[in-house]
């Protein structure tokens, strides 16, 4: 938001969410379709607040859809109950996606920041055998 | 649900508790958010009576403290309702948090104070101390001098407070005990008269508009904040007072009744003039009367009707030819000159005015203000102005028991 002077934005501690009227039905829309406001936290990036990072493995994921239900932040994005990624831009790298992730091994590890994402998937840990 | 209209005779003997009550009936509010403490209790239990009556069709909440009563109101407020409360003194003091809250979410609220005395210790009887606590918390203030300046004053307040233009909300202080509890004859409004002037309640960035979601409340840091206050500050001082006056204006030709943001008495010609807030004018103008009457001196009286935004134009207007003035002030300085002294000298200094400007702290915990008190008050004004300056120290408590404390 650009910085206007005292007299250049509507009165009250109040932001508005989109602009213009909201999509007629955002039941039935994604959020990179909706006319969100420059004041809305969807156009915010939050990515610094991480100091770890999820990485997705698509190869181990069977689409349970439990890390999009538990992430607290919406930064699951999935689509037609198929898991694509992680939105970066508001993810925290708080890792209750992976700790919840039931496969084996697990879709999606935490790394450092800086990890790099194809070097990271080419070592993918193996899979745990089950102590008999 | 359908809530029944009352038949009001022209003239109801009613206190200022039940004057404000009937007021918030008649406005028709959405919502009641409320903790009771006295002397202000009557005006939500009076409106509670009123709801389970069917006389009105809103919601009252009965919340645990007044932090959480004014929280519902701003809350009420947010989502697109007409909006009021009461409290009194320590009430007022738990809930002084959330009044920043409402003012910079610039919600229109009516929140009636019936004046009382701030522990310790404890006392239950009226002084302005809580009305003066909260002078800088951005609301808009009225101050009523008998109950039925209580009861117009709330019509008044919802008025300016909801007007898109404004959107600060309002207080309407009326004095414990002494307008709270003293019956006196109220002239009314019919319901339709009274909804007809405060009108149907029009929302703004509401949060019930759900085509248009808003955040309300929203955090702002260095980057920010200024800009929001100075954006208040501005409103304040240069869009309410006009709104103020025009709701004055419609108000007299509904009622008949006149109301002035300075309010003066026998000042035309007044040489020595008192101000003062709440029943003490009532009281003061009654000893003008007769120090002309019976000495001969050309005593005056301003009644302060809007405390905030604080009408400097107009009081320094009504006293610049005035040759001594007191200020009165009924709340404890607390190693300061009192906020009357301050202001009115705030708005002659840099003016060609020669007025002389004394104090005095009178009153506290309900200590009357007698005659005998004002009768001595304006012979001390008239002998400062016969000599052309001060004679005594600027600041002087009246009333109060053991040795004489004057100070400045």
């Amino acid at each position: 938001m650009a910085n206007t002077g005292w007299d250049e934005f509507e009165i009250g501690a109040m932001l508005r969410s989109f602009d213009g009227a909201a999509a007629e039905s955002i039941a039935t829309t994604h959020q990179e379709e909706r006319n969100y406001s420059s004041n809305n936290s969807f156009t915010a990036s939050v990515a610094d607040w991480r100091i770890e990072k999820p990485i997705f493995n698509k190869d181990y994921c069977i689409d349970c859809q439990f890390c999009w239900i538990y992430c607290p932040d919406i930064s699951i994005i999935s689509r037609d109950k198929k898991m694509i990624g992680v939105d970066m831009d508001h993810c925290k790298g708080c890792g209750i996606c992976v700790e919840v992730c039931p496969t084996n091994p697990k879709s999606l590890l935490m790394f450092p920041e800086q990890a790099d994402e194809e070097t990271e998937i080419a070592s993918w840990p193996q899979k745990e055998e089950k102590e008999k | 649900m359908a809530f029944d209209k009352m038949e009001l005779r022209e003239v109801e003997v009613w206190d200022g508790n039940f004057a404000a009550a009937q007021a918030l009936r008649q406005a028709q509010v959405d919502v009641v958010s409320a903790y009771p403490i006295t002397p202000s209790t009557p005006i939500v239990e009076g409106y509670a009576k009123f709801k389970s009556d069917n006389y009105v069709e809103g919601e009252f909440v009965m919340v645990e403290s007044e932090h959480a009563a004014m929280s519902g109101c701003i809350g009420a407020a947010a989502a697109g309702g007409r909006v009021a409360t009461a409290t009194s003194s320590q009430g007022l003091a738990l809930m002084s948090e959330t009044l920043y809250q409402a003012s910079g979410m610039r919600l229109p609220i009516v929140l009636n104070i019936v004046n009382r005395a701030l522990a310790a210790p404890l006392n239950v009887n009226g002084d302005h101390s809580d009305m003066y606590m909260v002078r800088d918390s951005g609301w808009i203030q009225f101050d009523a001098f008998c109950p039925q300046e209580a009861y117009d004053l709330n019509f008044i307040a919802f008025k300016v407070s909801e007007d898109h233009d404004v959107r600060i909300p309002a207080i309407v202080n009326q004095d414990g005990f002494m307008t709270s509890h003293t019956a006196q004859g109220v002239k009314t409004l019919t319901d339709d008269e009274a909804y007809g002037f405060v009108g149907e309640y029009k929302p703004m960035n509401d949060m019930l508009d759900f085509d248009h979601p808003v955040t309300h409340g929203v955090q702002t840091e260095e980057d920010w904040h200024f800009e929001h206050k100075a954006r208040q500050h501005n409103d304040m001082m240069t869009i309410v007072p006009g709104k103020i006056d025009e709701a004055f204006a419609e108000f007299e030709k509904l009622s008949g009744r006149k109301y002035n943001q300075v309010e003066c008495y026998d000042m035309e010609d007044a040489d020595v003039a008192v101000v003062c807030m709440g029943t003490s004018v009532e009281t003061a103008r009654e000893v003008a009367r007769e120090m002309r009457e019976q000495k001969g001196i050309k005593a005056g009286v301003v009644g302060l009707r809007v405390i905030r935004p604080f009408p400097f134009k107009a009081i320094g207007d009504a006293l610049k030819d005035v040759k001594a003035v007191a200020a009165l002030d009924r709340s404890a300085p607390g190693g300061a000159a009192g906020m009357l002294f301050n202001e009115i000298a705030g708005s002659l200094f840099n003016t060609d005015s020669k007025m002389l400007l004394s104090g005095y702290i009178y009153g506290l915990g309900g200590r009357d203000l007698t005659k005998k008190h004002l009768v001595d008050l304006y012979t001390e004004l008239q002998a400062n102005a016969d000599a052309g300056k001060v004679l005594t120290q600027q600041q002087q408590f009246i009333g109060v028991r053991g040795p004489k404390l004057a100070y400045l």
